[in-house]
């Protein structure tokens, strides 16, 4: 239909150029171009949003919605705005379209009946900044507790410990006034209890709030209320403590005996406001804060955020993009933190069906070999803060090598290009056969993964699911090729797919990107060889510490293990930039990906649903951020 | 046939257990700190599984770039003429790319004139907000913050013992030294000297002075000895252990590199004024 | 385990050099507290990036149990540690604090990393606990972000050391050799924030002086949602105004750690909080003199 539009109207509505002027004749009245400068795409107004988002989709084919958020522009343009990026699952670059609404008041239509995926999004823009959204099925708060004051996000809002506007603050040098937050502000917090409350009759209205509107079917009030209980259904709270979960994850399902009939993820135990610390955070102050989101695979969250400040830098005119031999060495770090990723997340998927922690222990034994390497490299086994803006902290030391300086301890020295080429080449590969021989095949892993959690393609697109929750479900989506970065397009891989949408399809995906970051890495290493000497920094030129990027916005998304990890950043600096982002806004892959977490697990047993959790592979700091 | 995948695995499990035992043989029959060349090839990439470390009798050393919470340099007390004094120049560029904004610090005065000195006169980090990334000793134009090795830090009271004073985080130079070999050989490649960059400043200028005196400019100034006062550490080591791009030129500690070093200093430490100005604005 | 008898040996009663290695004579509260420390089992309990830590503690390459940590257990029921590994959110203390009381004594908490011992990186945000011992007794701090495994085990053979330190015959030493059962501590609610229950009097006495201050401005027939705002905009006007006198004795002053930091303290901070309301007051008398001048 796209090809049919194209020729009748000339326009190659394939392009986004295309596109964008395709629904600038279609819609005349309803879309303009934003034309702020280092802005993209186009302003939808609000009123025919769900129009213009239909057309988007349907006739335009931009089927995956990525990401849709908030900004709250007080004392810019005083307005509030959604963005949403786009994408074709065929590939391509992202259709930016945003709308906007006033601040007080603030409602923009609901697009979760045109994709689903913006459903917890749309969430937590109510949440943090009080934007509705009518026509939202299930409108409530998701990351705070339903009762708490106020929308924190908003720029007017101040936190407890509020200290200045961006950092860094006044305070520590050089009259250094130190001290402890809690001594300014006792309480911890920026509540004043009004005078009306009532201290006697306190009440956690969160937990109703929990249940009540469950949006699934179930009346809480109706199952509390002992007449009304009629059915067998039963109401089960699992977490935010609860060993399968992979941290303080909560889930409220019911069950009609063991099968479960709709569940809902409950979030936010783990929310530590990683925007508000961002937009106060110099751009350099938020690279070992992205370090914390996804935990288990640091480097990889360093690179999108890299990149997409690199995006913004390139707009601006003193900007020199990294070397090559810095983009191998990302690449070579991306991918090593992609297979320890698999190892957990197979390892802890196998905890969840029932193979208590032997599986696990076997493929830690690499995961620390790695670990110990990104500790000799980066300085930290976990939150390795490696990248930098056009450059990496170091390179390759020559040996991997440790000093004594405790009692006891003691030393090891390795040759790094040595150390290497025997992980990629012997080790990584043995455990990955050692994993499918234990695995592969087992029976028990067949009968309780083959035909479990099921999502079709449709949903998973629908529901913007991404990494091997897409890909298992028979949509050869990666991003490394879809839209490509770095030094992806030279390198030789296969995307992973597999067609059955089931547990086991997402287990054989992620093994078989195992296999294939292997071969990455297996080209990667000849490259470090035949740079050997290069500077990491273009012209040798170590990046400042207070890089100025220019005005504009830019959404930066790489491929991490757990899917489509993209940093959306707007810069509202001067005419010479700023070092603070105006907006920083982290898509993040667990948090998305649990959207189709309901209708995955509706209809199977409730001891599937540990499992089905753990096939999505979340970590809590980066659902919760 | 229905269990072989079952005892593929069981057996998977079984050659893991020999191995190990085969392993242990293989490498001297002594599992544990009693060997201490076996370590390294045991952790390393060589051997079958995963060896515990049997912590506390034997720890695994940390690399020359780990970081754990900062320390500052000061001068060892046998120092000819700078013993015991910092290297921290209070310049406050560590406390501006703080991330969670641990640091502060009290830029020195002078009693007598009120000008600001070169010299912290309180320095604090709160470890518990700092996040261990390193940014303060990266950034450090002076070299004079580093991340420490030391992990070994719980206390059963975190109101005493968590925010470090000066005197806690002082340390001498010979240890960040023993600790980072390659580092600390690295570092002097690019300022130049094993001495802190200020007592090379002055000697460069003194001896610039004495040269215009003679107006005997050097042609090469490759040839010239190295600016510093002989320290007794300043024979560099055998071999580089790692070639830093700066010091492939000619000698390292060439005026130019050094002239070079300094205008970025001097740019950086502009820029983060420029910075903190728009901050605080 | 291999058991240790020259752990267990107190030197005043000397024992025969042949049977040295059969027999040693002890106190009971060493003997107990041997007991303990060497069977202490940790909740299987992870909050942030720090259980990732915990976790690899526990595996193969550095195996806690070889401290007696042995298994992780999954109901507090069964546990007596609990590792506090990661950022404690407003949200995720109600259920830490209802885990703790569900703990049989007695019990332990490690706070693992910076965020759990005083917030962390992540102090300044809005739903982030700064500090595990806001509301349970914290035992041993671990500093780090994150703590590696080997800062993990020397933070845990400092709790055993600490154990080794208390005493049976001491009841004032740990509330649960005492007499009679231990008070559980008082679960946070979720209000408008999150609300100690062990803060009212605090709480009503800030509502009390808001409500007078509103009664100052004229301004009382506010509706009750403005008025929070208006409440909490000058409790942050108060608090940005008080930092002035805290810079010289803050180091000297001294969190009380466990237990309830608000209650010393607490007087003079509330005087310090008056004083600076009072500043502004004359500072917006004082305005609105100049403004009437103009």
């Amino acid at each position: 239909m796209v090809e049919a539009l194209a020729t009748e109207e000339t326009i190659d509505a394939q392009t986004i150029d295309g596109a964008i002027a395709y629904l600038q004749t279609q819609f005349p009245d309803a879309v303009k171009l934003d034309d702020r400068e280092g802005y993209q795409g186009l302003i939808v107004d609000s009123a025919q949003l769900l129009k213009v988002a239909r057309a988007i989709r349907d006739d335009l084919g931009f089927d995956y919605l990525s990401s849709a958020t908030a900004v709250d522009y007080l004392g810019v343009d005083d307005h509030m705005e959604m963005v949403y990026h786009a994408y074709r699952t065929s590939g391509g670059g992202a259709l930016v379209f945003k709308a906007q609404t006033d601040r007080e008041d603030a409602q923009i239509p609901s697009l979760v009946p045109v994709w689903r995926g913006a459903d917890f999004q749309e969430r937590e823009a109510w949440d943090l900044y009080g934007i509705r959204f009518p026509g939202h099925p299930n409108l409530k708060r998701i990351l705070m507790w339903e009762g708490f004051h106020g929308h924190p996000m908003r720029k007017d809002w101040r936190e407890a410990y509020y200290e200045e506007e961006v950092k860094p603050f006044d305070s520590r040098w050089p009259g250094g006034h130190v001290h402890r937050s809690e001594e300014k502000n006792v309480f911890g917090k920026n509540v004043a209890y009004p005078p009306e409350i009532d201290l006697n009759r306190l009440m956690d209205s969160s937990e109703t709030s929990v249940y009540s509107s469950l949006g699934l079917g179930v009346d809480i009030e109706q199952i509390m209320d002992k007449d009304g209980f009629e059915t067998n259904q039963l109401v089960v709270n699992m977490g935010p403590h609860h060993p399968s979960t992979h941290g303080v994850f909560r889930m409220v399902l019911t069950v009609d005996g063991e099968t479960v009939t709709s569940l809902e993820p409950v979030m936010g135990y783990l929310h530590r406001n990683h925007e508000k610390i961002g937009e106060r955070n110099t751009y350099l102050h938020n690279i070992p804060f992205t370090d914390r989101l996804d935990y288990i695979s640091s480097m990889g969250n360093n690179h999108g955020y890299v990149l997409a400040v690199e995006q913004l830098m390139s707009l601006g005119r003193r900007y020199n993009p990294p070397t090559y031999r810095c983009e191998a060495l990302r690449v070579m770090m991306v991918e090593l933190s992609r297979i320890v990723n698999h190892l957990w997340a197979i390892g802890f998927w196998l905890n969840d069906i029932g193979a208590f922690f032997t599986p696990v222990l076997y493929f830690i034994q690499e995961r620390e070999r790695i670990l110990d390497f990104f500790e000799a490299v980066a300085g930290s086994r976990m939150m390795c803060n490696y990248m930098r803006f056009g450059g990496l902290f170091a390179d390759l030391p020559e040996r991997i090598k440790s000093v004594s300086n405790l009692a006891n301890d003691r030393v090891r020295d390795y040759n790094t290009m040595q150390f290497l080429t025997e992980m990629v080449n012997e080790r990584i590969p043995r455990t990955i056969d050692e994993l499918e021989q234990l695995l592969t095949q087992n029976e028990i892993v067949l009968e309780r993964s083959i035909g479990v959690g099921i999502l079709s393609a449709e949903d998973a697109i629908n529901y913007s699911a991404a990494g091997p929750l897409l890909r298992g479900s028979g949509v050869a989506y990666d991003i490394r090729r879809a839209d490509p970065y770095s030094i992806y397009p030279e390198l030789d891989f296969d995307i992973a797919v597999e067609q059955e949408g089931d547990m086991y399809a997402r287990y054989r995906v992620r093994v078989q990107e195992l296999r294939e970051s292997v071969r990455i890495l297996r080209q990667i290493l000849p490259r470090l060889e035949a740079t050997k000497g290069e500077s990491i920094w273009a012209d040798g030129k170590v990046g400042a510490y207070a890089p100025r990027v220019p005005l504009g916005e830019a959404y930066g998304r790489v491929e991490n293990g757990k899917g489509e990890l993209g940093y959306y950043i707007v810069s509202a600096g001067g005419k010479n930039g700023s070092s603070n982002p105006w907006r920083y806004h982290v898509r993040a892959p667990s948090f998305i990906n649990l959207t189709p977490m309901g209708i995955m697990s509706t209809g199977y047993k409730v001891a599937d649903i540990v499992g089905i959790l753990g096939s999505i592979d979340i970590v809590l700091g980066e659902t919760d951020r | 046939m229905y269990g072989t995948g079952l005892a593929k695995g069981l057996a998977l499990t079984l050659r893991h257990f020999v191995d190990s035992f085969v392993d242990d043989i293989r490498y001297g029959m002594r599992k544990y700190h009693h060997s201490t060349d076996n370590f390294g090839i045991r952790q390393g990439t060589k051997t079958q599984g995963v060896i515990t470390v049997q912590y506390p009798d034997e720890k695994v050393a940390v690399p020359e770039r780990f970081r754990f919470v900062p320390f500052l340099i000061v001068e060892d007390d046998d120092h000819p003429t700078r013993a015991g004094k910092d290297w921290c120049t209070s310049c406050g560029i560590c406390a501006k790319v703080c991330p969670p904004q641990c640091i502060w610090i009290v830029r020195g005065n002078d009693p007598v004139t009120g000008r600001p000195v070169p010299e912290p006169e309180a320095f604090f980090i709160d470890i518990d907000i700092c996040m261990n990334c390193g940014y303060c000793a990266e950034y450090c134009p002076f070299d004079a913050i580093k991340m420490d090795h030391d992990y070994e830090l719980a206390s059963y009271d975190r109101t005493t013992h968590h925010i470090h004073d000066k005197e806690r985080l002082s340390k001498p130079n010979s240890y960040w030294r023993k600790i980072a070999p390659t580092r600390a050989y690295d570092e002097m490649m690019v300022r130049g000297t094993w001495e802190h960059i200020d007592v090379a400043k002055e000697a460069r200028r003194g001896q610039s002075a004495a040269r215009r005196g003679t107006s005997q400019p050097s042609p090469q100034p490759a040839a010239a000895a190295p600016p510093a006062p002989a320290a007794p550490e300043a024979e560099a080591p055998a071999s580089p252990p790692e070639a830093s791009s700066a010091a492939a030129g000619a000698t390292p500690w060439s005026e130019d590199e050094a002239k070079r070093e300094e205008r970025r200093r001097k740019a950086l430490e502009r820029k983060a004024r420029r910075a903190a100005k728009q901050g605080g604005g | 385990m291999e058991l240790n008898l020259q752990e267990l040996k107190q030197t005043e009663f000397p024992v025969p050099v042949e049977l040295e290695d059969n027999i040693a004579i002890t106190s009971l509260s060493q003997l107990y507290n041997w007991g303990r420390r060497n069977s202490l089992w940790p909740m299987l309990f992870g909050l942030a990036c720090c259980a990732i830590e915990m976790i690899a503690t526990a595996s193969s390459r550095f195996d806690f149990s070889r401290f007696g940590f042995e298994v992780m257990r999954a109901t507090p029921r069964q546990a007596d540690l609990m590792i506090v590994s990661g950022t404690v959110t407003k949200k995720m203390v109600v259920p830490i604090v209802r885990l703790y009381n569900q703990m049989p004594e007695p019990k332990y908490v490690l706070a693992m990393g910076a965020c759990a011992s005083g917030g962390g990186p992540f102090k300044e945000g809005y739903n982030v606990v700064s500090g595990m011992d806001k509301y349970l007794p914290v035992d041993v701090y671990v500093p780090g972000c994150p703590p590696t495994p080997q800062a993990l085990l020397y933070g845990m053979i400092a709790l055993q050391r600490k154990i080794d330190g208390q005493s049976i015959a001491n009841g004032d030493d740990v509330p649960w050799y005492g007499v009679g059962p231990a008070e559980p501590t008082p679960v946070p609610v979720l209000g408008p924030d999150i609300i100690d229950p062990r803060q009212m009097d605090m709480i009503r006495r800030q509502a009390e002086s808001a409500a007078m201050e509103m009664a100052a401005l004229g301004q009382r027939e506010l509706p009750a949602a403005t008025q929070m705002v208006a409440a909490k905009a000058t409790t942050q006007e108060a608090v940005a105004a008080a930092p002035a006198e805290v810079d010289s004795d803050a180091l000297n002053f001294v969190l009380p750690t466990g237990g309830t930091p608000w209650s010393e303290a607490e007087d003079i901070r509330e005087k310090r909080r008056l004083r600076a309301l009072a500043r502004k007051a004359v500072r917006a008398t004082r305005r609105a003199a100049e403004t009437d001048e103009g």
